[in-house]
This record gives structure tokens, sequence and C-alpha cells, in this order.
């Protein structure tokens, strides 16, 4: 039998119900996974065996209700979980334990699902490989010398090496898919409003999202139904009610019609990315779908409008780590003044005060109007591209990242190219709509390649419909790292 | 040179909700340090607010009341400035489209009716407390998320004392509409003073200075007309106003430099992510508006076309909500609404202003007072007899009847004990006699007195002047 810790939630949950193993053979195979890798990978931030073992103890008895029961599950460290560390990755929340649940949290507990601890991202998901993180870099399981991608680096590296069954991460600008896809598993960002964020540390609220980061796409869908849902607490969650994704999936997909948008096939974008994507695309259209080149018209100013709308939330977002309540607090300081700059002075990492300094900037009198409403108007005029395209398309079909895996420090030096690695994740999170990334094959150095596909708002099923037909006509998902 | 006083005042009003505007926490005053708070109102992350409706149909009455214009998509900003007292490091508030505007609210100024326009009504969160200790300070969060409403007048106003009649017409607005304890002592209701001063007939504004921290309405009053005065004589002086922040110091009575407007805030508004704007729906609105109490202009024309009372007693009356109560449950029980009118503006109201109280503190029974009617109408005590009655019953809240007879108060009512009372005065005043007797009328002013004095006031003045005139 294959190890316990390289199953998917699905196979587990299928041992679990013949009654082959227990939560607790799972949790052993993933703490030893664990103790054998992440030494080298980093990819975990808070994790502590004996609560592990206390939560597995003290799980509910199984009942029908249950549908994660005895499955563990990683947590990206911007998602809060009662008093336990949760830092994003920042000093400034040094030692910072919430004394309440993130909504995801509780419906993962009411689901049986077991915590096992934090995944390291980009301080505040501020990054797109990872290296942001106070904690150092995670490492790219299929070679440690690159970036995993990010923000949710850990979440992505721990899944693909096998350290975890499945995660949980977010997604701003592609912080779920690009890692997905650069670590070659499955990361999926929901319709904004299909999931609470609730307890989600925010970067920009009107473009986060959490979302699943697993092995399958089953295991996506599965994940997916446990965590939406409208919440009281969150008033941009929205109250749709939450289809049967796991079995809606499985059906096919004949007669779909698929766009291909041209702005996605710019120069920038790798060779050997483009090749898998065209490989993927007869695929998709052996399957019975019908894929056809479109466009999105504005799409070339995506990356623009989302470094204004994203920077300038954030800066508001993040003025409330000052020391007064809780997390760091400079003890250097002389006034509460010299306390707020002090504070945030040592806090911060560098990228987190590029971005707050960028954000209050795009927000000031004066520059508001050439800037972040400028942006708030373009944001518009991408939806409106999608809402149009979507009136003659079921799904739309990109890559996820123009470029496989980069070496670590590559771009850390040129924030402008770090960038332009969300480029085709973006407009997703500014239109608000669905994306899952998927594996769509390797490069010559074997790195995986990932294949997007976006879908209209809540419509996650018909996205994952086409995920999981082409993830079970090829076999690039099973593939996994040696390390 | 004679100059015009331009005053625009912006209050902020805390919503009686039972909860925060944007969580679950409750909103009592005085309980003991941040014990009424939460991860939401305490802004921490991953926290998120959610809108009170409560707080939006309480908000939307007071724009009714002020005749203002409603919104029908209600959106929120965030007005960001860092603060310890503000743990989010920003304030939910309204900015580019608050929940009203173009309001107007009616204030007596002089005897006449001026019509003070609102520029605007929106919906905010209020801060917490900071205590400054000698070398450190601390917070109490429990104020912290409470519904605030600011009300911002146009600088329509031109004196203090329009300033002064403003809030006192404001405040009797929204205790008609219930939605505020309207209590400046416990900051439910505070305000903010822009006054500036221009060449009268000028129709450009001068420079404006801001003054902050007055906690009465009187102090607003004192620390306008400090403002006014210091302005004209810097003027008079030829030096320029600077524009600033000003705090009043009650105790000493003058406003003193606080911060000037080039140290003032950039507060980067901008739309607020984490709520959905609300749809003003007509039925909702429709419902609040039904659901509005009488107020008071349109009290005031029931009640004069109901009772018959004059325009001035109705104003009166009708100036404080409680003191409509109070008459309209009066009149209930006895049908002679002038005389009740009479009383209340006349010695209750002067018994309340010069003991600072209200009508409700004075806790007299309507069936007291209209019994100490009564007993006037049937003669039984004289109407002088009853102005001290009137204080014995508030101080000993006592039943006027028992008072009566327990002091002897009882009009003489027996004629020859009159009889012998005017027959003595005439005697000792044959000036005033003869006076009378060459058509002079007001001799007989002089000589009921004179026989009032005697019986200390126990007599029927109407009796007393009929046996006067009978008898000379």
């Amino acid at each position: 039998m294959r190890e316990l810790n390289t199953l998917t939630a699905h196979e587990l949950i299928a041992l679990l119900n013949i009654g082959d193993i227990s939560p607790i053979d799972i949790c052993k195979g993933v703490l030893d996974a664990i103790k054998n890798k992440d030494a080298k990978l980093n990819a975990l931030v808070h994790f502590d065996e004996n609560k592990v073992f206390e939560r597995v103890n003290a799980l509910a008895k199984k009942d029908g209700t249950k549908a994660l029961w005895g499955i563990p599950i990683f947590i990206k460290d911007n998602i809060c979980v009662r008093d336990e560390l949760t830092t994003c990755s920042s000093k400034i929340l040094d030692g910072f334990c919430p004394p309440y649940n993130a909504t995801v949290i509780d419906k993962l507990s009411q689901n049986g699902a077991v915590l096992m601890g934090k995944t390291n991202m980009d301080e505040f998901a501020f990054g797109s490989s990872t290296e942001t993180s106070c904690y150092g870099t995670t490492r790219n399981p299929w070679d440690l010398e690159r970036i995993p991608g990010g923000s949710s680096g850990g979440a992505a590296a721990c899944v693909a090496a096998d350290e975890a069954i499945f995660a949980l991460g977010s997604d701003t600008g592609g912080s779920i898919r690009q890692p997905a896809s650069l670590c070659g598993v499955v990361g999926l960002k929901p319709t904004y409003g299909r999931v609470s964020r609730y307890g989600l540390i925010a970067f920009a609220s009107s473009l986060d999202q959490i979302g699943p980061v697993t092995k399958d796409v089953e295991d996506a869908a599965l994940l997916l139904k446990v965590i939406s849902g409208h919440d009281s607490m969150d008033s941009t969650s929205v109250n749709k009610p939450v289809p049967d994704y796991p079995s809606l999936i499985k059906r096919d997909v004949k007669a779909l019609k698929i766009g291909i948008p041209r702005q996605y096939f710019i120069e920038g974008l790798d060779a050997e990315v483009k090749d898998s994507m065209r490989e993927a695309i007869k695929r998709i259209e052996d399957m019975g779908c019908v894929c056809e080149d479109m466009d999105l018209p504005h799409t070339e100013f995506a990356v623009s409008v989302y470094y204004l709308v994203a920077t300038a939330e954030a800066s508001s977002n993040l003025a409330r780590f000052d020391g007064v309540q809780y997390g760091l607090r400079s003890k250097q300081a002389k006034s509460f003044i010299d306390m707020y700059k002090k504070t945030r002075q040592i806090g911060f990492g560098d990228e987190a005060k590029r971005r707050i300094i960028l954000g209050t900037f795009a927000l000031s009198s004066g520059y508001y109007d050439a800037y972040y409403l400028r942006a708030l108007k373009v944001r518009t005029l991408i939806k409106r591209d999608f809402e149009d395209a979507f009136k003659e398309f079921d799904a739309i079909i990109t890559p996820t990242s123009p470029t496989p895996a980069f070496r670590i420090g590559e771009k850390t030096q040129d924030p402008l190219t770090m960038y332009l690695s969300d480029i085709f994740t973006i407009s997703a999170n500014l239109a608000g709509i669905p994306g899952v990334s998927v594996p769509c094959g390797f490069t010559r150095d074997n790195l995986p390649i990932g294949l997007q596909i976006l879908g209209s708002p809540f419509d996650e099923e018909t996205i994952l419909r086409i995920a999981y037909n082409y993830e079970q006509n090829t076999d690039w998902h099973k593939k996994r790292p040696k390390i | 040179m004679t100059y015009e006083t331009v005053i625009g005042l912006e209050v902020h009003l805390q919503l009686k909700t039972e909860s925060k505007a944007f969580c679950g926490c409750s909103t009592d005053f005085g309980a003991p340090p941040n014990t009424q708070v939460c991860p939401v109102c305490l802004g921490f992350p991953g926290s998120l607010p959610v809108l009170n409706r409560q707080a939006l149909i309480l908000a939307a009455k007071v724009a009714i009341s002020l005749n203002c214009q409603i919104a029908k998509l209600i959106r929120f900003d965030r007005k960001n400035y860092y603060y310890p007292d503000l743990p989010k490091a920003y304030q939910i508030s309204q900015y580019s489209q608050p929940l009203s505007q173009h309001g107007c609210l009616p204030v007596l100024v002089d005897g006449k009716e001026k019509r003070i326009k609102i520029t605007r009504v929106h919906l905010e969160e209020d801060t917490g407390k900071l205590f400054h200790q000698s070398s450190y300070s601390l917070i109490d969060f429990n104020r912290c998320g409470i519904p605030l409403l600011e009300i911002v007048s146009e600088p329509d106003i031109n004196s203090p004392d329009e300033a002064y009649m403003y809030l006192r017409s404001l405040k009797s607005v929204l205790e008609y509409i219930d939605v505020s304890d309207c209590n400046m002592e416990e900051g439910s209701l505070r305000c903010d003073a822009n006054i500036s001063i221009r060449k009268a007939g000028s129709k450009e504004l001068g420079v404006k200075t801001e003054i902050k921290n007055m906690n009465s309405f009187r102090a607003v009053k004192t620390a306008l007309e400090y403002e006014e005065k210091r302005q004209i004589e810097s003027l008079e002086k030829g030096e320029r106003i600077v524009q600033e922040t000003r705090l009043y110091d009650a105790d000493s009575g003058i406003t003193e430099s606080m911060r000037s407007k080039e140290e003032a805030h950039d507060y980067r508004y901008f739309p607020e992510p984490d709520l959905v704007p609300f749809n003003f729906e007509d039925a909702f609105l429709k419902d609040i508006e039904n659901r509005m109490p009488e107020l008071p202009l349109a009290l005031k024309k029931r009640l004069m076309a109901e009772y018959s009372i004059s325009d001035y007693d109705a104003r009166c009356i009708v100036g404080d909500k409680n003191m409509a109560l109070y008459f309209e449950k009066c009149v209930s029980i006895y049908k002679k609404p002038k005389e009740i009118a009479n009383w209340l503006m006349g010695d209750i109201s002067a018994y309340i202003k010069e003991h600072d109280l209200t009508i409700n503190d004075l806790d007299l029974k309507t069936e007291h007072f209209v019994g100490m009617l009564k007993m006037i109408d049937s003669g039984l005590i004289s109407g002088k007899i009853a102005k001290s009655l009137l204080i014995d019953m508030i101080q000993t809240k006592k039943d006027p009847c028992a008072l009566v007879k327990e002091k002897g108060l009882e009009q003489i009512s027996d004629e020859g004990e009159i009889e012998n009372i005017v027959k003595e005065v005439i005697l000792e005043n044959p000036k005033s006699v003869g006076d009378l007797k060459s058509g002079k009328e007001n001799a007989i002013m002089f000589l009921v007195g004179k026989v009032m004095a005697k019986t200390k006031g126990k007599a029927n003045p109407k009796k007393v002047n009929e046996m006067l005139r009978k008898k000379i």
C-alpha cells in the first residue's frame, strides 16, 4: 500500500470508511514526512506535534455529517486559529494568538478535520515567491534552489512534498494558483464572496479569498464544499446555496465552449509553458470541449490596476499594526507616535513597507483621482471583459504563470519583474471570478507547469468539472518530487 | 465698522441602539472599562464589520426629522488616521455619499422662525476613550464602535445665541424621535463649532477657527461669544485670523490654540471594501416614515387647533417633549388647557429654570397639579396662595388638599370677615378712596392689595374688588 501521507483526502476517507486505518495512522504518516522533509523545505512555520496528537485524540465520534473526519489539514499563516500563533509570517505579529477562529476553521472543525499547523507565506501575502517571509524562504520541492511561488508557497510546497494531505491558502492576486502551478498541485481561488473572509487577516479586502491547495481536483471540490457558504460575520459573503461539487464535477464536459484569450500569449511567456498549454488545449478539445481564440481587451492594464487597488487597501488594512494592543511593540519609544514609528520600522519587512508606501501615496489627496479612482474605473472595464466573455464561453483557459519556478533571489532585486509573475492570475481577483490551476506538464528541467481555468461568478462547478475531466485524461498530477 | 458672525455647527450624536454599529457588543453607558468589546470593535486582524440595521433605521429617522434627502444607496468609507483610541487606525464613516443631505431645522430667532440648513447627516462609528495619566495613558474601548451620527449645519448661524437656539431645537427634535440620550455630559451629544467674522454685507467668508471641547449648550454659547469677540478685536487691530483648531476651557471661559491647519490630516478616504452597499428600498424607508412619532412642528399645530392655546404657549410647550407629554396628560384629566398652559409656562417653568431641572425631575403628579387648579377654580384657594402651594407640593410631594388643610390656606369665604377688613382698609386709606371716587381706576388695585395683605392672601380678590366698589 502507498504511504498514507501520499494519498488524497478522498482516498483516505474511503480507507477510513472501510475501517482499514484510523486518523492517528494518517497523522503519524504526515508527521514522519514532515520530519524527513521540512528541514529542507521550510514550508511550515507554526507546528506542534503534541497539539496534533491532542486534537486527534479529542476528535468527536465519526458521523455522516463530518465530511473531513480524521483528515489532517494545514492552514496558511494569515488565517486565524484560536489560541494558536497567527503571524502572517511577519515580525510585527510576533507572538499573536487570536482569541477567535476564522469561520473556515470552525467549518473545518465541525467537519472533523484535524488542524496540523501553519504554513509559510510571503509577509502579509505580499509576494510571489515566499521570499519575504520573516521565517525565511520556502523551497520548491521539485528543485530546492527554486522558489515555490507565493504567497501561499508553504501550503503548495508541503502538499506537493506529501508533508500534507491538503491545505488552505489565500489568493489576492494569484497567491493560491501561482504556487500551485509552480509546485505541481491543484489550487483554487473561489468566487469573491463564496467563502467567508472572517478571520483571514486582510491584505486587500476587495480581492482576498480563501481557497484549497490539494493534490487533485476532487479534493479541491471536497474542501470547497466544506468551507463555502454565507457567513453572518462577513457581509461580503454571498447567500447562495452550496452545490455538491464532488459529485457534480464528475459529469462530462461535452460541448462546453472554452475561450483562449489572445492577450495571454504574450512576449515573456516561457516557450515550454506555451507548448504545454497548446497540448493541454488539444487534450481538452479531445474531451469534447470547443476551444476558440477570443479577446479580453483590458488585460494589459490588470497589473497596474492591481498594484494600485491592492496596495491602497493594504496600506489601510495594515495601519492597525501599531504596537498598541497586540504583536510586536518597540521598547525604545519615547511617545506614542514614536512607538508607532519604531514598531512599524522594525516590524515590517521591505516589501510590506514598499506596498504600504505605494498604497498610501495612491490614496493621498491630490493623487487619489489620478491613481486609485482611475484604477477602480479600469477595474470595472476588466470585470466587463469577463462578463462579456462569459455570455459566450463557459470557461476561459490560460497559463497560470508565465514561467516555471524561478531561482531563489532571482527577482528579489526587481519588484516589477516579480509583480509580473502574477500577470495571468490577477484579473480573476479584480473581476471576482473563480479560477483553478491544475498541473499540465513539466519542463525539460522537471519543473511543473500549470493550466488556469477561469469561470463565471459562482460557477466553480464548471471549472472544476473541466479540471477534473482533464486530470482524468492526464497523469501530471500523479508525479511527485523526490526529496 | 460692523461685522457679521458666521457659525456652522458639527454635532456628533450617539445613537441609542442596543448593540454597536458593526458588531454585537452592548452600548450601555458606564460599564467597567473594556468589558463591552469583541475582536470586531477592537479591530483585531481578520475581524470584519457587519452593519447594524437598527443604527441605519435611527439614522434615517434623524434624517427624516431634519427634512433631509436620503440617499438610495448607503455606502461607507474609511477615514484613515493614527490614534490609540482608534484600533483599526481607520474610522468607518461616510464621505462621498453620505446617508442624507440638504436638510433644514427651523429655529426660533428673536421670535421669528429661521430655517437653518443642514449640509449632511452621516453615520459613522465612535472611537475609544483615552485617560491620560502622568507617564502613561489608558484606553477604554467600550465606546469604540457605538453608532455615531454626524450632523453638519451650513454656515447659516449668525450669533452665539442663534447657535444656542439651534442646539436647543435640534435636541428637542431628537428627543421626540427618541434616537439618542442627547446627554452632553455623558458625551452622547457632542458639538464642535466653526466660526468666522466678515464685514457686514460681504459675500466672502472670513478665515474660520474650529472650537472644540464644549460640554454643554451654554458652553458652546460662551465659547462662541469669546471667540467672536477675540476675532473682531484681532481684525480691528489689523491682524489676520489663523485657520486653526481651538480648545475651549470652561473654567477660564476662553479658547486656546490647539493645532493649526497646516498640521491637519490627510484622511485618505476610500470606499470601505468590507461592507457591501446597503440599498434603501422605498418600502423600507416608507415603513420608517410611517412609524415616525409626531414631530414638534406638527404637534404645535395640533395643540393650537385642538386646545385653542396661543402660538406662543404651544411653541413653548412643544419645545420640550416631556413638557408636551405632561401637558396632554393634564388636559386629558382636566379640560382647561389654557389654565394648564399658563401654569406650565409660568410658575412651573420658572421653578424648573431656577433649579436647573426638567419637568420629569419635578416628579409632580398630574393629579396633584390638576387638583390644585380645581381648587382655584372652585374658589377654595386664591391664585396667590396657589403659587406657594405649588412649591410646597413639589417639595413635599403631598396632595394639595392635604397641604391646604394642614396649613389653613383655604380662602376666606366668610363675607362678614372680609367685610370687616374691607371697612378697616377704607378707613385707613382715605386718599385712595377719594381717588377712586374721582374716577382714578388704579386706586382700586391698591385697595384690593391692602385687603389681601391683611388676609395674608386668603381672600378672594374678585370678591374683595366687588365689596370695595359697593362700599365706596
